[in-house]
């Protein structure tokens, strides 16, 4: 195996750079707290201004005062970091960000796709120069003699593995990426190489500088193995739009939610997945004048599916109808769709022979749009109950409980088609009693008890009733339902 | 001037002209009503098939189901779904599964769940009507487009025939006097149904008086 190596010095710098229109005008980042404000990194132009990492900022100011500067967000990097993780994973299966600042991949597998050493080199440091980052890179046969090679200079390969103890031999103790600030502790005690190092008394070592050093060195001469936390792609989707102005129409809103719901739906194929749920996150930011501070807040708009999906067409369809319900009361400034929850997605077979119309579409989809539209719980589907109570005898039922819609209803009288949710009085001269009473007793169990006389009346003009009265009261007639 | 000469025979076929007096559409190209006694009036043998069929009734509860059970049932027995748009009352399943549906197949559509649409007529109720007769995904649809006007009906009916669809559409006997775009119109006079329009046959003159409320006495 031949590990790469890449190191991101700038790697704070390059994340921040990258959504910069304007390079060449001098940038520096800054860090520490707030009595004591210290540039972080400076961008070229800045260096040439006399800015240099590690400078005060009130001196920053003092020598170039039109210089942007940036806070330096650590999430910012890992973000970054972790792009780059996901993008080195493109070259090679074995990807691991475990160092900071350091990309490792392993090479030698990936020589058969894109051609021996030198070639693949360029095509990562072409890649990497596109993407804006700063690099340096080397290949050995362990990751950490890659990166100690790469610290060291940029550019540099050694793939035999017979020549890797000696050329490590000669690294300076101090460049050696020794862990624990290890190398200056050795460098100090007049200990010059790497060479130097091994030859001491190993137990010598494992007392002075602990256990972890001797693994380090075996691991970095190949002795012991060393294993890797790899790089695994996301389980999730995230990605967000910055929208660069405010937005308070939805109509501006679906270009950049159809991009962002594409990339889901490339992700999904990809992945061979679907998605259930997922959230678009309406990003505000109000500036509060009297504090002097950008605000930041958001408003979710839940997408939720009765099956897995990864249609880029019904995603969209059904994203935009829910956007178009939610309200936007602050100007939004970005946008971002977050899916966590991505399930297993199961094309619905469909027969080659099918005679559907073109504009055919299944069910499940138009179920979405119809909920998209109209709310949750638009369309659902009716099962009998046992209850005797009229109200409490139907019930809806979800897409999964085809056997509760097939169980067969108790034996009763017959019962009208329609059912009035709110009985309602019957006011109507004129009318004849067809049937009845059905006297119903129930509910003592659950309070809400239920005494009533049911009979089916005839209406003047023909319509069949379902109506009760209170026992004994014949003539105060509640209707209930109509056998239509 | 040459006028395109067009064979009687396609035009007998396409059933833009057709023989008066004659019992018409030799092959049974509607969906049976299951009455006979219906499906002998109806010039296909049945209820229009990809097309919009128009009940007329005075008020809820005169037997339009009763008349529209029996295609419910064999549909959804078969395999087939069937749709209810904003039906003006709970379809009480104890019921419509004495009548034979199976209610796994039988989906509701409710347009009242979404605050600010109050009302059966409401506009996401054609929407919700149209999407599912042009969807294919249903053997028949049923709604009750009591307000629609004439251009909201001619969408319903050429949705019906994209989707290949039986639509129904159940509305006021007032509007019986005003043209409609359905292929068949049949309205609630009395205790008789009668054909008010149908498309490619004559009218007929008698009506048709179901079996009043199938199930109960008297």
């Amino acid at each position: 195996m031949l590990w790469a190596c890449i190191r991101l010095p700038h790697l704070a710098l390059d994340a921040v750079l990258r959504d910069v229109d304007d390079r060449a005008h001098p940038l520096a980042l800054v860090t520490g707290p707030a009595q004591l404000r210290t540039l972080l990194s400076v961008n070229a132009s800045a260096a040439e201004a006399g800015l240099r990492p590690g400078m005060r900022l009130t001196a920053a100011n003092a020598l170039c005062a039109q210089a942007t500067l940036r806070d330096h967000d650590e999430q910012r990097d890992a973000r970054a970091h972790r792009f780059l993780a996901a993008w080195a994973y493109r070259h090679s299966s074995l990807v691991s960000a475990q160092w900071p600042g350091a990309i490792v991949l392993e090479a030698s597998a990936s020589f058969r796709l894109f051609g021996p050493w030198p070639q693949l080199e360029a095509k990562l440091r072409r890649e990497l120069d596109a993407l804006g980052f700063q690099h340096r890179i080397a290949l050995a046969p362990t990751p950490r003699a890659a990166q100690v090679f790469a610290g060291l200079r940029d550019g540099y390969a050694l793939s035999d593995r017979n020549a890797l103890a000696s050329t490590l031999d000669r690294v300076p103790i101090r460049r050696a990426a020794l862990p624990d600030e290890a190398g200056v502790r050795l460098h100090r005690m007049g200990i010059g190489s790497l060479k130097e190092l091994r030859e001491l008394p190993r137990d010598g070592i494992r007392r002075r500088f602990g256990l972890p050093l001797l693994e380090h060195l075996d691991r970095l001469y190949g002795i012991a193995d060393d294993p890797l936390d790899c790089y695994q792609p996301p389980d999730h989707f995230d990605s967000r739009v910055e929208l660069g102005y405010e937005v308070e129409s939805h109509q501006a809103l679906l270009f950049p939610l159809r991009r962002l719901v594409n990339d889901l739906a490339v992700y999904l194929s990809t992945r061979d997945g679907g998605v259930q749920r997922f959230v678009i996150r309406l990003e505000h930011e109000v500036l509060r004048r009297e504090a002097g501070v950008r605000e930041k807040s958001h408003t979710d708009v839940q997408v939720g599916l009765l099956a897995a999906e990864r249609d880029a067409s019904l995603l969209m369809d059904i994203a935009r109808n829910r956007l178009e319900q939610a309200s936007i009361d602050k100007p939004v400034v970005g946008l971002r769709l977050l899916a966590r929850e991505l399930p297993p997605f199961v094309p619905a077979a469909r027969d080659l022979f099918d005679t559907r119309p073109s504009q055919a579409m299944p069910w499940p989809q138009l179920r979405e749009r119809l909920r998209a539209r109209l709310g949750d719980d638009a369309v659902y589907r009716i099962a009998p109950t046992g209850d005797p109570r009229p109200e409490r005898a139907w019930r809806a039922a979800g897409i999964d409980e085809d056997a509760a819609c097939d169980a067969p209803a108790p034996v009763r009288p017959p019962r009208p088609t329609w059912l009035l949710e709110h009985p309602v009085p019957l006011r109507l001269s004129g009318l004849r009693i067809v049937s009845g009473p059905e006297r119903l007793e129930s509910g003592w169990w659950d309070d809400d008890d239920v005494r009533r006389d049911y009979y089916v009346l005839e209406t003047p003009q023909g319509q069949r009733a379902w109506v009760f009265a209170d026992p004994g009261k014949r003539g105060e007639w509640m209707l209930h339902g109509w056998f239509a | 001037m040459g006028a395109q000469v067009v064979p009687l025979e396609s035009l007998l076929s396409a059933r833009t002209v057709w023989r008066a007096g004659r019992q018409a559409a030799p092959a049974p190209l509607g969906e049976s009503t299951g009455f006979a006694a219906l499906d002998a009036l109806l010039p296909h043998g049945g209820w229009p098939q990809g097309a919009l069929s128009e009940l007329l009734i005075p008020v809820e509860g005169v037997g339009e189901l009763t008349l529209l059970m029996p295609t419910i049932a064999r549909m959804t027995q078969a395999g087939r779904l069937v749709a209810l748009i904003a039906p003006p009352f709970c379809p009480y399943a104890p019921a419509w599964q004495r009548a034979g549906v199976d209610l796994r197949h039988l989906e509701i559509v409710d347009t009242n769940a979404q605050a600010g649409s109050k009302g059966p007529l409401s506009k996401s109720a054609l929407w919700a009507f149209e999407q599912c007769l042009r969807s294919a995904a249903f053997s028949a649809v049923l709604g009750w487009p009591s307000n629609a006007d004439g251009p909201a009906l001619r969408r319903l009916q050429v949705a019906a025939d994209t989707g290949e669809c039986l639509g129904f559409a159940v509305r006021d006997s007032r509007h019986a006097d005003n043209p409609s775009p359905a292929a068949l119109r049949i309205e609630r006079v009395e205790n008789d149904w009668r054909i008010r329009k149908c498309r490619g046959g004559q009218i007929p003159s008698q009506g048709f008086a179901p079996p009043l409320h199938a199930g109960l006495p008297g």
